[in-house]
């Protein structure tokens, strides 16, 4: 204790830590029947830990060239003491990651905690998300196997249909016209140097709005919030959200372990699309929709009907705290709670039906 | 100080602040610009393909389909139910998945979306804008060869 205590001199008198550890054991977390909210956001995170260490580690074997890519990874889950295991998690950690990042999100909105002065919060929130997006996108292809090529070239192929900078961020994305082993040494790069980098920033900022303009209260819970003492960020809060991420951990811990993550057959750039082919569990909303348009709506091709009907979703969710007028002074409108259980509903009945097969 | 003597203090500290604004703006655009071209890669010059040599007949038995390169990009080749032999690019015109012949249902597939495509190439049903484009087909007695310009 006594060694703690000078270290704690020692470094209080070189940074002046005080008004630091006053802040974080002032600090407090109002409750009401929301409060559950909180934790997600916390256990997002917690899981971009875990693929931090985990991609660490699956650094030390992974080669990104289309020649060793796919026999890297087999050599990690078959031969490496625990490879499996760490490769497992790291693909299942990733999909909860955006299983937790997505209830964050639509919790966050459907509360109306995008509202001002939290619209900064809200932007760089959804650009996480987006990150996140692309972690997804730019690591599935990294074991070069049949699903990740064809995913790629759909995925990059969807990209081109920007106006005007399409072709070029096709090329830029896949390092020339096709998706070759170009392809996957710059989505190597993007995955574990530029997406990080961008992302640690963006964590930084999001967390930092966070600390300093508090917790968000429901405008029709303020009254039960006032009534109820505000839990402790520490111990309390910490301590509980602590039991969130073991949750997180025990469930992640199963799954990794009961069904380990596939490596499938490597690429082959001149074979067919295998049937069957589907994209990640988080894409597929997008992918029934497109495979459901006609090949022409109103004289203009499906695919970019569609698009752009996506596209136009996405900036009309990102800029809610703007058109939401009423939301500054807590009057959120109608429209905007119903555009946002729409989305949920949309979102959630076609992974389902995908899933369930519906879909032909 | 004179009312001149700040008015020429100001134009000067002015002067100061755009030349460093338009240097800092012309350092960023000299450093920008080569990473910019620096992101595409450079053409590879590739020799033309205007023909290959796609597949031996005997090797195609009818009501099936080979997936055969034709310079960087698949091609398929289709033996129909009829006997006939066919040439199309094998990237569908949707989101540029590689297409299937699916003897079941006697015409070209795309697993990806769920498109289908005619005998002739053409898009019958599913999210495909476009036709496939086809290709002209020469047979040598075992061997098919394959040529641009149907």
């Amino acid at each position: 204790m006594n060694v703690l205590a000078s270290l704690w001199r020692l470094l209080d008198e070189r940074f002046e830590l005080a008004p630091v550890v006053e802040f974080i054991t002032h600090k407090e977390v109002p409750q009401h029947r929301h409060s559950w909210a909180y934790y997600l956001g916390g256990l997002t995170l917690f899981f971009f830990g875990i693929q931090v260490a985990t991609g660490i580690l699956l650094l030390l074997y992974y080669r990104p060239t289309a020649e060793a890519a796919f026999e890297s990874v087999q050599f990690i889950v078959t031969r490496v003491p625990f490879g499996w295991l760490i490769r497992s998690i790291h693909s299942w950690s990733a999909n909860l990651m955006i299983l937790s990042a997505f209830a964050h999100m639509f919790s966050v909105y459907l509360l109306g905690a995008y509202a001002k002065p939290r619209e900064a919060t809200w932007w760089t929130g959804v650009a996480l998300l987006g990150l996140a997006l692309g972690f997804g996108f730019s690591g599935y292809l990294l074991p070069w196997n049949e699903l990740s090529f064809f995913a790629t070239r759909i995925g990059t192929d969807i990209v081109s249909k920007v106006p005007v900078i399409g072709a070029w961020l096709l090329k830029f994305l896949r390092g020339g016209e096709e998706v070759t082993g170009a392809t996957l040494t710059r989505f190597f790069g993007f995955h574990v140097a530029v997406l990080p980098m961008i992302t640690g920033a963006l964590i930084g900022l999001h967390l930092a709005f966070i600390q300093r303009q508090g917790m968000h209260v429901p405008e029709n819970l303020g009254k039960e919030a006032q009534q109820r003492k505000p839990l402790r960020f520490l111990p309390n809060f910490v301590m509980r959200e602590g039991v969130v991420w073991l949750a997180g951990l025990a469930i992640l811990a199963a799954v990794a372990a009961f069904f380990p993550w596939e490596l499938g057959s490597k690429a082959d750039l001149f074979a067919s699309a295998p049937a069957g082919i589907k994209p990640e569990w988080y894409f597929l909303f997008m992918f029934e929709t497109l495979k459901l348009l006609p090949a022409h709506v109103l004289g203009i091709e499906g695919e970019l009907v569609g698009l752009a009907g996506f596209s136009l979703a996405g900036l009309v969710w990102f800029l809610v705290p703007v058109l939401d007028r009423g939301s500054v002074r807590g009057q959120r409108a109608r429209f905007f709670l119903f555009l946002g259980w729409a989305a949920l509903a949309y979102i959630v009945s076609f992974t389902v039906l995908s899933f369930a097969g519906a879909f032909k | 100080m004179t009312e001149s003597g700040a008015d020429s203090r100001l134009t000067r500290s002015g002067f100061l602040t755009w030349l460093l604004g338009t240097s800092l703006g012309a350092t960023l655009l000299a450093a920008a610009y080569p990473v910019f071209r620096f992101v595409i890669p450079p053409e590879v010059a590739e020799a033309p393909v205007n023909r290959v040599l796609a597949a031996k007949l005997s090797e195609l038995p009818v009501n099936t389909g080979k997936i055969f390169r034709f310079g960087a990009k698949p091609a398929i080749l289709v033996r129909t139910p009829a006997g006939d032999v066919r040439a199309f690019s094998a990237q569908c015109t949707h989101l540029n998945c590689t297409v299937q012949y699916r003897p079941d249902f006697q015409h070209v597939w795309c697993a990806c979306h769920n498109g289908h495509y005619d005998l002739q190439g053409k898009n019958i049903a599913g999210p495909p804008p476009r036709p496939l484009e086809s290709y002209r087909v020469d047979i040598a007695g075992d061997e098919v060869f394959v040529s641009k310009g149907a």
